[in-house]
């Protein structure tokens, strides 16, 4: 992703969240990456745009803390209301700060 | 929480540059479990980092090797001696990126230079007619390579992973296009003509002594049926072919098939690895 190096130049920190596992239907496969920056960018996807939102604030988390984490988001999620995936399946992401 | 982020940073960096020289890479990653966030490189003659456990190191590498083989990315758990929890750990892979050769650097191949570049393919360009084979025409090739088929294939290993577009709508090229790629372990060659033309060339290549098998390797008329007009249409359904062969898929709408809608049609269990990607034989599909 050329954005990122864009980002980091510029002085922004970069968390990607990658799709680490897929079960059911998805709309992302495994491998799958969005990254964000600390300044508030966001490139790729790991959904349809059915959960890219709450990922984006996990990983201005992961940015804070500099800890990663992973999430999971199905239909049968208690978050469902707001996030979560309209196809039924329930996919993991994980998020880790790049190294500064 | 124990995260190795000095070393993380040079595994990046690393990582970055192996994936922009079209080297194959894979990078293994503690996903759940201690230490989160962990890493480790995998080249293919060298490890970098470590996931805390020389024992979980072995293993890892050694699957990480066979799904970067099997171009396939995934989570797999691993129990840790000593520990009562074990760890998941995310492979991803990052296989060299599949080439695209293109004889004929005519009007449709320049729409399907673009468009191939975008999806990720390496583009090689080549004719022998000087006019047409420019740096100008061409401005995304990866090659270009201006020189008769012949010659130009000197030049060119043709891989596993070497798609091939015969586009020059001229027996004097195409011919000796085909002749010199049938026999290489390309998983697709197309070449472009009408039924008439290619109902002729069959029987010239046929005369020529080319065996029946090969000549079932070949996908022509080129492309899937959609109709396409345009230059740009025809790059359109000559790419959705390539696809489709990656994926060993024929090719028509979804709602006539069914099972999952993306990726290979059958993702063989990993431990049955083959040498190398397989070869298709199929020339059928919807064109």
């Amino acid at each position: 992703m050329p954005e990122i190096d864009a980002w980091r130049a510029g002085g922004s920190r970069v968390a990607l969240a990658t799709v680490i596992k897929v079960e059911g239907s998805a709309p992302r496969p495994v491998g799958a990456v969005m990254a964000v920056s600390s300044g508030g960018d966001l490139t790729g996807s790991v959904s349809g745009g059915c959960v890219e939102t709450a990922v984006f604030e996990e990983a201005q988390d992961v940015l804070k803390t500099g800890t990663p984490k992973l999430l999971r988001y199905g239909i049968t999620d208690e978050m469902a209301w707001d996030v979560g995936l309209a196809c039924g399946g329930t996919i993991e992401v994980f998020v880790e700060a790049l190294p500064e | 929480m124990s995260v190795a982020s000095t070393t993380v940073t040079g595994l990046y960096d690393r990582l970055k540059e192996e994936v922009e020289a079209g080297r194959p890479v894979a990078v293994a990653t503690v996903v759940r479990g201690e230490p989160l966030g962990a890493k480790v490189l995998v080249l293919p003659q060298e490890v970098l980092g470590s996931l805390g456990d020389a024992t979980l190191d072995e293993e890892v590498v050694a699957d990480a090797r066979r799904l970067l083989v099997a171009e396939r990315s995934e989570t797999r758990p691993y129990s840790v001696v000593g520990r009562e929890v074990g760890v998941e750990v995310f492979v991803e892979v990052h296989p060299p990126p599949p080439t695209l050769l293109i004889f004929g650097a005519v009007h449709v191949a320049q729409a399907l230079t673009r468009f191939a570049k975008a999806l990720g393919f390496r583009v090689v360009v080549t004719d022998a007619r000087a006019k047409l084979a420019t740096q100008e025409r061409f401005p995304d090739a990866d090659e270009i390579i201006q020189a008769w088929p012949d010659d130009a294939l000197e030049q060119i290993a043709v891989q596993p992973n070497t798609y091939v577009a015969i586009l020059t709508h001229d027996p004097k090229f195409d011919e000796p296009a085909l002749l010199g790629t049938l026999d290489t372990p390309a998983p697709y060659i197309g070449a472009v003509g009408s039924r008439g033309t290619t109902r002729d060339r069959r029987r010239r290549l046929l005369e020529a002594g080319v065996p029946e098998e090969h000549l079932r390797r070949i996908h022509g008329p080129i492309g899937l049926d959609i109709g396409a007009e345009t230059p740009e249409e025809m790059a359109i359904s000559i790419l959705a072919e390539i696809i489709a062969a990656r994926h060993g898929r024929s090719g028509g709408p979804l709602t006539a098939a069914s099972g999952p809608i993306r990726g290979p049609a059958d993702v063989p269990p990993l431990d049955v690895d083959a040498d190398g990607p397989i070869i298709s034989g199929e020339t059928d599909g919807a064109g």
